[in-house]
């Protein structure tokens, strides 16, 4: 009996071991955005809470690099990532915060709550900024050089172990 | 009694859910657009956008309210005369080929046409020297 015989049984053991090997590996849901690089697109949003005031693209052009963080007051993670906000603020980190599909007296109850480390909050009733970065989801937070420019995208809540990287990407865009 | 307990527990986990929703829904998240050319061309191009959040399903078919607001800009742009391919080449930009569900012969993905045409090549290769062979 040929060798050749077994060529087909091989490739198919070949194949479940592909398929098994791809099976165990971790899934990654996350959508990274294509605007990194990118200049921020053009956007001028009203405040999202009372006492707030809002963001345009204008604010971040002043050669301070920033964190935009884009947040929801009815978003879960965004609650687990509140005290990290925290850290970089009081590191001297100036943090714009757009929330998404968000009522001001929401916005102002989780700010209360959780904690303002916003110098900025602004309403984005329509995606529309949120859409125009790329970004897919809350929380997901972009640091901004200060020409305006998108530099870094981190997706899902800040942990402890992330703020380290933000800082460090912060002083790369200086 | 438990399965009360898990079906607040549920609720309660879904009340996030719920205050996203509290939200009106963007203008056109709903709305058709008046001129039927464009609403069909806004719709031919929705059936083949990815809902970002949902991921299986397209921003036509889905209720999540970033779809719907993804149908609100696909309809103003188109409204606003913006070519539809226009429009995915917009999306595109920002999440890549995973927002485009039209298959796109590219670097990346030029194996997947080439490989079902290679693989009947070789069958039919196959399949010619097996009939030769019985014949003779």
């Amino acid at each position: 009996m040929s060798w050749r015989v077994w060529l087909p049984l091989f490739l198919f053991a070949g194949f479940l071991g592909l398929a098994a090997y791809q099976l165990t590996q971790p899934k990654d849901d996350f959508v990274g955005s294509g605007m990194i690089g990118e200049a921020l697109p053009y956007f001028d949003l009203p405040a999202a809470t009372e006492g707030a005031s809002g963001a345009a693209t204008t604010d971040f052009k002043d050669g301070t690099p920033r964190l935009l963080n884009i947040w929801a007051s009815w978003c879960l993670p965004c609650i687990a990532e509140a005290p990290q906000l925290e850290r970089l603020k009081e590191a001297g980190v100036p943090i714009v915060g757009i929330a998404i599909r968000d009522r001001p007296e929401d916005v102002a109850r989780f700010l209360a709550q959780h904690g303002n480390p916003y110098t900025r909050i602004a309403r984005d009733d329509l995606s529309e900024v949120q859409l125009a970065i790329g970004s897919s989801g809350v929380p997901e937070t972009f640091v901004i050089d200060g020409r305006g420019i998108i530099r870094y995208q981190h997706l899902g809540d800040i942990r402890e172990s992330d703020v380290p990287t933000l800082l460090a990407e912060l002083e790369k865009a200086r | 009694m438990s399965r009360f307990v898990l079906c607040l527990l549920a609720l309660s986990l879904a009340l996030p859910l719920a205050a996203q929703n509290s939200m009106p829904p963007a203008p056109f998240a709903y709305r058709q657009l008046d001129e039927p050319a464009q609403e069909a061309a806004a719709q031919d191009l929705m059936e083949t956008l990815r809902c970002l959040k949902c991921q299986s399903q397209s921003i036509a078919d889905s209720d999540a309210p970033m779809a719907g607001d993804m149908r609100h800009q696909v309809r103003i742009r188109i409204a606003a005369g913006e070519d539809p391919e226009a429009v995915r080449a917009w999306l595109v930009q920002r999440y890549g080929d995973y927002v485009s569900y039209r298959p796109e012969v590219s670097a990346v993905t030029w194996p997947l046409f080439a490989i079902p045409a290679l693989l009947v090549l070789i069958a039919a290769a196959v399949l010619a020297g097996r009939l030769r062979r019985r014949q003779s």
